[in-house]
């Protein structure tokens, strides 16, 4: 049913949607949400544990802004490289918290940014590589101070 | 006119990989937050960051909600040539603001 439609273009076409569809308030963080993503972006495959290292403080005191570094092990050539990191929250109001898109010309795989956490999670990075294949690691992140809290 | 600070190196050995590093003033506004009279503040997030050199596509960061205020993004890249890295970021209502990067790869 589904056979015709590459998946970037199923993933892109159904994020766009959950974007318009959030409401402000309405909004229910859950690992479902999460293994939905999950599900559109991998397809069929699984995302094996391994090569990729996500360093994260153990213990966040303002969930409002984590720095973050993901670095991926991987040659960077033509031929072997990291195509995506995606960084997701099973417990964020929405699961996407940011991608990166990759390639030959980025010499090695590792970004560094700053997230923001609703509360204490398991964070999860999904690289997919130019071969199709998905690895993935996590942290658990103990979080003080919510971000995404109303009275912010 | 947002502030916004690249820093990158001036100059490399070609065939280098670079660290570049990038920040940008932005609230992110998650749109979950309600003012205090209860009103939803609305959305108003970047979607992109999308760097070039010298007119080739080298890095894309999209993002999100999840994305932290003032967000900042570092990531690497080879000193292929001597040119001008630029970083377009672009929110939502496709809104952009563009810095350039001059770097001199000997």
């Amino acid at each position: 049913m589904l056979a015709s439609i590459t998946r970037r273009t199923f993933g892109t076409g159904t994020a766009a949607t959950i974007a318009v569809v959030a409401v402000p308030g309405a909004s229910q963080a859950t690992p479902e949400a999460l293994a939905a993503t999950l599900k559109t972006i991998l397809g069929n495959k699984t995302a094996t544990t391994g090569r990729v290292k996500l360093e994260i403080p153990e213990l966040a005191e303002n969930g409002n802004s984590v720095p973050l570094t993901i670095t991926v092990d991987s040659p960077m050539t033509a031929a072997d490289h990291v195509k995506t990191i995606y960084i997701l929250s099973p417990e964020n109001p929405s699961p996407d918290v940011a991608r990166f898109h990759l390639g030959p010309r980025s010499g090695r795989a590792k970004v560094a940014t700053s997230v923001r956490l609703a509360t204490s999670q398991r964070l999860i990075v999904l690289a997919v590589m130019a071969d199709g294949t998905a690895w993935t690691t996590g942290a658990d992140v103990i979080v003080t101070m919510s971000a995404c809290i109303d009275s912010g | 006119m947002r502030t916004a600070r690249i820093v990158c190196p001036k100059t490399a050995k070609r065939g280098d990989i670079i660290e570049i590093k990038t920040l940008i003033n932005h609230p992110m506004e998650t749109g979950y937050r309600r003012d205090d009279m209860g009103q939803a503040i609305l959305r108003d997030i970047f979607k992109t960051l999308a760097v070039t050199y010298n007119g080739v596509e080298v890095f894309r960061t999209e993002m999100f909600p999840g994305t932290a205020a003032n967000p900042f993004v570092a990531f690497t890249t080879v000193a292929t040539e001597t040119g001008t890295p630029e970083f377009t970021w672009t929110d939502e209502k496709g809104v952009t603001h563009v810095e350039k990067a001059q770097i001199t790869v000997a």
